[in-house]
């Protein structure tokens, strides 16, 4: 079931005019934040489908910016986030493509500062919900609407045990679970959605972990 | 999950002999281990939002970015005190309410999706029209908002919520049942009528085009919430009285899931087609847009 809490139907509160065009959008942008983990300096959104023919007039491309910078769905700045983008040093680019993909409105974002660089595919569903279907080419299902946690790992037997084993010392269930990777034996990822939040503590024992290069919280 | 289906929704009430609401509630506090005073407080926070949309829309001069829309809900809800009118002032309060709501959110105003922005009037716009008919108490409003979240939930589940995916019908035509299910809870209707009355509304919806003008959800979105709110009440009364829908709740969502597959690309928020491909729909378009962004 992709919607589990009357809160999808009765909610977000948000800024309009429209939930998947602008609340839908702000969320993508927000996680695409979180996961980057800082303020990138440049941004660029590929938007496809109904995205790409109406962003104007919904806002969407407001909200994702608003997002970028932080801002949640309900926060009255996301109706200035172009100006204050500008003031902050973010540049952002649009770009409308052509390709039919599966969901109307999907947007993939990329960006990145002189050290690093990101790319995430997100799609809003409707009503505010959205998914994240790709991060750095790895395919994944991520709902962003509980906490959750993404390892970078070494393909290694072992590897995923080790993870659950100290989630499970520090009584953290896990919701749902997803381990990609490109290759045999090469980097790997595992999206953990988990049912109540991880603390700092718990995210630097598991990347003190063999074969785990790097953990990112994405969600409260 | 407890229910999956209105069908199901329905003969869990039966059972227990508890509203639609209650159900939504202990769903909502077993699924996600909260507490019911937690729950409560998070939605009379949406209904607050609510409220609070619905005033700005009726006493300020609201004007959305475009120009396209705004003061209409105002306009009503002077006209309705000030002169006798034809439908009704419960009929016609919902639909200034709930128009009042859409020309907030096409404002770029604070609003709560229910269950979506483009749709977020008509439960609202039904719900603040029951004041001086049904006197609720702030539970009892609190409760219409569970008991329409709990239609919405399996129309979302089964069906769509989109425009983008399924048209109109998905969004203002889920809305408009989600609300007469609601609006015959409050009015001591049975778990059965709350579905008979979301099955008959939503059947006045199935269809319904997603073609709003340049792109924004402005025009036609504003007036379809209006039609919304008064098909819901209209809806309530039918269940009320007795009426039943010969096609079971379950499956009329399902036929709006279906004609939502059917639906070409131009009538599902793309604004390639509908009012938005009339001459003067596509003059607003280039209005406020220019001539380059022009599409097709």
């Amino acid at each position: 079931m992709k919607y589990r809490s009357v809160f999808d139907i009765i909610g977000p509160v948000m800024i309009g005019p429209s939930s998947s065009h602008t609340a839908g959008a702000a969320r993508i942008g927000l996680v695409a934040r979180q996961l980057f983990q800082k303020e990138p300096s440049w941004v660029s959104f590929h938007l496809y489908g109904s995205f790409a023919k109406t962003y104007q007039g919904h806002g969407t491309d407001v909200a994702l910016v608003g997002g970028v910078l932080g801002f949640e769905t309900f926060d009255t700045r996301i109706t200035e986030s172009m100006k204050i983008a500008k003031e902050r040093g973010l540049n952002y680019s649009f770009h409308e493509e052509e390709a039919q993909l599966d969901h109307p409105n999907t947007v993939k974002i990329r960006m990145g500062d002189d050290h690093q660089e990101m790319e995430l595919v997100g799609v809003s569903i409707g009503g505010g919900k959205v998914e994240i279907k790709e991060l750095n080419g790895f395919e994944l299902r991520l709902s962003g609407n509980h906490p959750a946690i993404l390892v970078v790992h070494n393909d290694r037997f072992g590897a995923i045990a080790s993870v659950s084993t100290i989630l499970a010392k520090h009584q953290i269930n896990i919701g749902h679970m997803q381990v990609s990777r490109k290759e045999v034996g090469k980097e790997a990822l595992m999206v953990i959605e988990v049912d109540q939040n991880i603390g700092p503590d718990i995210l630097q024992e598991v990347e003190a972990l063999d074969h785990v290069e790097k953990v990112t919280k994405i969600h409260e | 999950m407890m229910f999956r289906n209105v069908q199901e929704l329905v003969s869990l009430a039966e059972k227990e002999g508890i509203p639609i609401s209650e159900i939504m509630i202990r769903q909502e506090m077993e699924y996600h281990e909260r507490t019911r005073e937690e729950i409560f407080a998070q939605m009379e926070r949406n209904l607050n939002v609510m409220e609070k949309a619905v005033e700005r829309g009726i006493t300020e001069d609201v004007k959305s970015v475009s120009g396209l829309t705004g003061g209409d809900g105002k306009k009503l809800f002077e006209y309705m005190q000030s002169k006798e009118t034809l439908a009704g002032n419960q009929l016609l309060e919902a639909v200034a309410k709930a128009m009042a709501t859409n020309e907030v959110n096409a404002a770029m105003g604070t609003i709560c999706a229910t269950p979506t922005a483009g749709s977020a009037g008509v439960v609202p716009g039904v719900l603040f029209s029951t004041k001086n008919k049904l006197n609720p108490t702030r539970e009892q409003m609190i409760r219409f908002l569970f008991t329409s979240g709990a239609f919405g939930f399996v129309v979302a589940n089964n069906a769509s919520i989109s425009g983008a995916a399924g048209g109109c019908q998905a969004e203002v035509g889920s809305a408009t049942g989600m609300a007469a299910a609601a609006l015959v809870e409050m009015a001591g209707g049975t778990p059965k009528q709350c579905a008979e009355a979301m099955a008959m509304a939503l059947k006045g919806m199935l269809g319904l085009v997603c073609d709003p003008v340049a792109g924004l959800v402005e025009v036609p979105c504003v007036k379809r919430n209006a039609f919304g709110s008064s098909n819901a009440i209209v809806a309530a009364d039918l269940a009320l009285a007795g009426i039943e829908s010969r096609i079971p709740c379950d499956e009329v969502i399902d036929a709006m899931y279906r004609i939502g597959e059917a639906m070409p690309s131009a009538f599902k928020e793309t604004a390639e087609g509908g009012l938005a491909a009339t001459p003067t729909g596509r003059k607003y378009q280039e209005q406020i847009f220019g001539a380059s962004v022009k599409k097709v």
